[in-house]
């Protein structure tokens, strides 16, 4: 019941995944944080399963860590996704990784991009993409209403819209989202979407 | 002694591991090293040896940044230097992926001598022909520090010292003048110990590293 979705704009990435922690019936948490800032302009979105999400997110984001103290210079997106997509490839046919990842980045040189990898490690650069349930209302609501270029309010516009869809035609759907987006100015939490938040806990 | 300093897995009848004070050695030949702790700053400096004229100098590393947080200067044998170098940021990776924590000036100083010292005592292999001045600040209470390890894999905290060449006469002058400083006070006592020779200096306060000179 995971979503996850994103797409490219005007000079900026944007992804949205839903925050929900969930084992069987049991919803553990409604604030998990699913997208992951992989350096400053970078982000990763990732869902499935929980102990290999966090597990296989942080492995990545330590190893693009150490590629910049080693060659004084960061990884591009391109070369992140490919680098993520090889570790999901080399893993496959022995241990695999349930993880679909949405990693968005901003490059000077070739700005905003998407790339979608899913878990048997198929790895497309794309405008708008999505994962889960969620996929089939949100990668339609995307296709009749995506243009390239769209400015950040639009593409909130539309990001709102896929929530709505999700949130009225998921059986189980998820009530609460996070968004984030990357441009120039580096990777950075947008906005929360919330209709159900955590109780506060009782102080002692 | 002859016969004791070729496999250094051996002792010498009076106690000395001869490939071990051969890498001390090696070091003292090497570029000037020196590095300064202030109250909220951490100065490392390096002698800049002339460049030939055709060679870029700005491929030249001669700080390097273990993390954000954690620099290291090096006197000795410059490719040693790059293995454990290597193998320190890998640590600190590391470090943080298993702990989630960034590592502490302390940990990354001890691992660096520990990998020193299991040279000291393997076959077949020789000691990193260099020493390390490691400066940074604890990652959660600011607090500056600096540290130096040997080829023989000891280390300590410092407040001021010197590696490489002319490190006597330079931690001399260091340990006349030391006074507990901060900001460009630091740097200045810093400057002035390698006045001798032409610096690479680099200065780090909490939070924000600048490379300069």
């Amino acid at each position: 019941m995971e979503c996850v979705f994103g797409l490219v704009g005007n000079g900026f990435a944007i992804v949205a995944a839903d925050t929900s922690a969930v084992h069987s019936i049991l919803v553990h948490k409604s604030n998990e944080d699913k997208i992951m800032v992989l350096d400053s302009h970078k982000l990763i979105a990732a869902s499935g399963e929980s102990g290999d999400r966090v597990q296989f997110t942080e492995y990545i984001q330590k190893n693009v860590a150490l590629y910049q103290f080693r060659n004084g210079i960061p990884l591009t997106t391109a070369a992140a996704a490919n680098f993520t997509r090889g570790e999901l490839a080399t893993a496959l046919r022995k241990n695999p990784y349930f993880v679909n990842i949405l990693l968005a980045g901003y490059d000077k040189e070739t700005g905003p991009s998407l790339y979608y990898i899913d878990y048997i490690a198929t790895l497309h650069k794309v405008d708008k993409g999505a994962f889960g349930y969620g996929s089939y209302f949100s990668l339609s609501m995307m296709d009749r209403h995506y243009h390239s270029g769209m400015t950040v309010e639009e593409a909130i516009d539309l990001v709102d819209k896929c929530i709505m869809e999700i949130r009225s035609r998921l059986v189980v759907a998820p009530p609460n989202f996070v968004i984030k987006i990357v441009d120039k100015d580096g990777a950075r939490e947008y906005a929360w979407r919330e209709s159900v938040k955590d109780a506060a806990v009782a102080s002692a | 002694m002859a016969r004791y300093d070729r496999a250094i897995t051996v002792f010498s009848p009076d106690g000395h591991l001869f490939q071990v004070e051969y890498a001390l050695e090696a070091v003292r030949k090497g570029n000037a090293a020196v590095g300064v702790r202030g109250t909220d700053i951490v100065v490392l400096g390096v002698e800049k040896k002339s460049t030939a004229k055709l060679q870029d100098s700005r491929s030249v590393r001669k700080i390097v940044n273990l993390d954000d947080h954690i620099a290291l200067a090096c006197a000795g044998l410059k490719a040693d230097a790059r293995v454990l170098i290597n193998r320190a940021r890998i640590e600190c990776q590391s470090h943080r992926l298993t702990v989630e924590d960034p590592v502490t000036v302390e940990y990354i100083t001890r691992y660096i001598a520990g990998l020193q010292q299991k040279y000291t005592q393997s076959g077949g292999v020789r000691p990193f022909g260099l020493s390390t001045l490691i400066v940074g600040f604890d990652p959660y209470s600011g607090v500056p520090s600096l540290y130096q390890t040997d080829p023989s894999g000891t280390f300590s905290a410092w407040k001021a010292n010197a590696t490489g060449r002319n490190s006597n006469s330079i931690r001399e002058f260091l340990e006349k003048n030391y006074k507990e400083t901060s900001g460009q006070e630091t740097i200045k006592l810093a400057i002035r110990a390698l006045l001798e020779v032409k610096v690479y200096l680099f200065a780090a306060t909490p939070f924000n590293i600048r490379l300069c000179g």
